[in-house]
């Protein structure tokens, strides 16, 4: 247990050396980690299938579509939910880490 | 600022201050926008007195913070209510069963301790999540695979001590049980190991469950007996191929010989995998439909079956309209996994077995593969969780869709009674509660409801009660939802796990002999934590201070 528990520490330590370079990495892992699932583009995506419904083409349903988005709009989402969404912890989604999703998916060169 | 009930602003102000020391301020959250983040989003008491809602949070990363951190608080007698990834959402949030309780953060304990392939096993902490595991033993080309309840984002730890399930093989379903080895933070600070664990020097802890004496860890599931800090569960070698077979029947009454047949193959490990049971004809959704069903609605029909729905014909009235137009009443999936070889011939003996049982049943191949997947197979396969692959898609359920004008919900409560392994307990539960939910005014969206075959041994047979941020609403689904824990409890069927808010309910239906199991577990409680510190009310176990003794 204490050698792969060392090998792991190692990776941790390399995975945070080699870590998001820009903030855009970071806010884009932070999408990856915590939004992705439900709001990938496609059918499979419980958040995308509802903002079609909400939105019915007004605006892409896929959030990295969208180019109506600003830190402060995600912000507010995250922070306190809509309906089956619920909302994030800090110890989930620190409050730096809100910030660099929040400027990731507000940029439209985002891919 | 509000404390915890009975603790002075001082002792408390002393305490936070104690907790800052050992976590560092930006892990101790006081502030009223912090505290609402740790809400129970689905709350069925939202914006109501009675909603339990947390004094503080505060967050450790290791199990010697966790210690420290219960120290003091049974200094000072504050109520701690842990928590692991805090996304129990249907059966409890992140908010604590007691309010005023602080809610202990386990979140950054995300470490996952070892994985041993060889073996079969990973140890990990309580904020480790099904992705967290998921990503790790792909990008580490391990190939074990993890059992995933339907949301991939709940803790691993957290949902096998809530006694959660999921869908792969028979012995990995029930999280619980496929556990082996705990580490237990214990209400006076000191840590405990269970099983092997509790031989130093052993290597065996997550290879022999019950170590030597009283197998413990029973009483830290769904209790409030010790803080879990470290996990062991055996996983799954990834099998060489995968196969979906469904067996289809014509006729209502089929059901009986249909579970019995399944019952008998499932207990003699002529399959292992999740049975998926439903009825094309009355448009219930196997495992592998609900997300179409939930995305797209259900299946267009013709103007006779309409007239059917709308006229609330029994679900037996449905048969004849299935038989003319070739749809079966029943079918279920059978999953099997191992080499092709093997699992062809299982499902061959399923085929016969069911042509033995019922002559006219049809056969059908849905799904092969030979494992493990390619990234375009995990897109394709109709269930990823049937693969160990954790996702997010049940939170279409009750969320705005294109095709159901009802307003979206704001989540739900499950009510989750276990029934017998039997055709006839599930046309008899559909009868007693069908009625029961028409005259509480709880929506059936089918004619007939189909059980979960989540373990095997029995079926749990869930309906979802849609949660609103409407009080009037929420109370009349909260009077609703312990109607029908009565209705079902006085008709032998109990629930499996419930939200914090129904937990005092659902604990008082277990009432053999006064309630002697209750009594017990209270004597546990006063025992192993006599301060009453850890999770006061948990599944209805209050420490003796805040006892209502049972007249």
């Amino acid at each position: 247990m204490k050698i792969s528990l060392g090998i792991l520490c190692a990776g941790l330590l390399m995975q945070a050396l080699s870590g998001p370079a820009s903030a855009t990495e970071a806010g884009q892992a932070v999408y990856q980690k915590w939004c992705s699932h439900c709001h990938d583009a496609g059918v499979n995506y419980p958040g995308t299938l509802a903002l079609e419904a909400r939105y019915k083409g007004a605006v892409p349903a896929a959030l990295l579509e969208r180019d109506n988005l600003t830190p402060e709009f995600v912000a507010y989402f995250v922070r306190n939910g809509i309906s089956v969404m619920p909302f994030f912890r800090k110890t989930e989604i620190s409050d730096d880490e809100l910030q660099a999703l929040g400027e990731y998916l507000a940029n439209p060169t985002k891919e | 600022m509000q404390t915890p009930p009975g603790i002075s602003q001082q002792d408390f102000a002393e305490a936070l201050s104690r907790f800052t020391r050992v976590v560092g301020s930006q892990w101790v959250f006081t502030s009223e926008e912090d505290l609402h983040l740790y809400r129970d989003a689905y709350s069925p008491y939202w914006d109501e007195p009675e909603e339990r809602v947390a004094s503080a949070a505060v967050a450790p990363a290791s199990t010697e913070e966790v210690q420290e951190i219960v120290r003091i608080a049974n200094h000072y007698r504050i109520p701690l209510y842990p928590i692991s990834t805090g996304k129990n959402l249907g059966y409890g949030g992140s908010a604590p069963n007691y309010s005023g309780s602080v809610v202990l953060d386990l979140k950054r304990m995300n470490r996952i301790l070892e994985v041993n392939e060889k073996q079969a096993y990973c140890v990990v902490e309580p904020g480790v999540s099904y992705f967290d595991m998921y990503e790790h033993l792909q990008k580490n080309n391990i190939r074990l695979w993890i059992d995933v309840p339907d949301p991939g984002w709940g803790s691993m730890l957290g949902n096998a001590i809530d006694r959660g399930a999921g869908y792969t093989a028979a012995q990995f379903r029930n999280h619980f049980d496929a556990h082996c080895g705990m580490e237990v933070v214990l209400a006076n600070g000191e840590v405990m190991r269970t099983g092997m664990g509790a031989l130093p020097g052993s290597e065996t802890w997550q290879m022999y469950k019950s170590g030597f004496g009283p197998w413990v860890d029973g009483i830290f599931s769904q209790s409030n007996f010790g803080i879990v800090t470290k996990m062991g569960f055996w996983l799954m070698p990834e099998p060489d191929a995968f196969l979906k077979g469904m067996v289809h029947l014509p006729r209502y009454k089929d059901l009986v010989p249909l579970v019995d047949t399944l019952t008998q193959l499932e207990n003699n490990k002529i399959f292992t995998g999740y049975p998926d049971l439903n009825s094309p004809v009355l448009g219930t959704p196997s495992l592998a439909g609900l997300h179409d069903f939930l995305a797209h609605g259900p299946e267009q029909r013709d103007e006779e079956y309409m007239q059917l729905l709308q006229s609330g014909a029994p679900p037996e009235a449905y048969e004849a309209y299935g038989q003319r137009n070739n749809i079966p009443y029943w079918s279920c999936s059978f999953t099997f996994y191992g080499p092709e070889k093997v699992i062809r011939a299982q499902w061959e003996h399923v085929q016969e077995s069911y042509r033995k049982a019922i002559g006219d049943a049809h056969f059908e191949e849905v799904e092969f593969y030979n494992l493990p997947l390619s990234e375009k197979e995990k897109e394709q396969v109709q269930y990823p969780a049937q693969f160990g692959i954790p996702n997010l898609r049940t939170f279409a359920i009750g969320a705005r869709s294109i095709w159901n004008p009802t307003p979206p919900s704001d989540g739900h409560a499950w009510f989750s009674p276990v029934i017998p392994r039997d055709g006839e307990a599930i046309l008899k539960i559909n009868e007693v509660l069908g009625n029961a939910a028409r005259e509480l005014g709880i929506p059936m969206i089918f004619a007939l409801n189909v059980p979960v075959p989540s373990w095997e041994r029995s079926f749990i047979f869930i309906i979802p009660f849609m949660i609103s941020r409407d009080k009037a609403t929420n109370r009349k689904t909260r009077e609703a939802f312990r109607k029908i824990v009565r209705i079902a409890a006085d008709n032998g069927w109990g629930e499996y796990r419930t939200a914090p808010a129904f937990q005092d309910d659902v604990m008082d239906t277990y009432s053999f002999n006064e309630h002697a199991l209750l009594r017990f577990h209270e004597t546990v409680k006063d025992a192993v934590d006599p301060n009453g510190i850890l999770s006061p009310g948990r599944y209805g176990i209050w420490p003796k201070h805040l006892r209502k003794e049972k007249g």
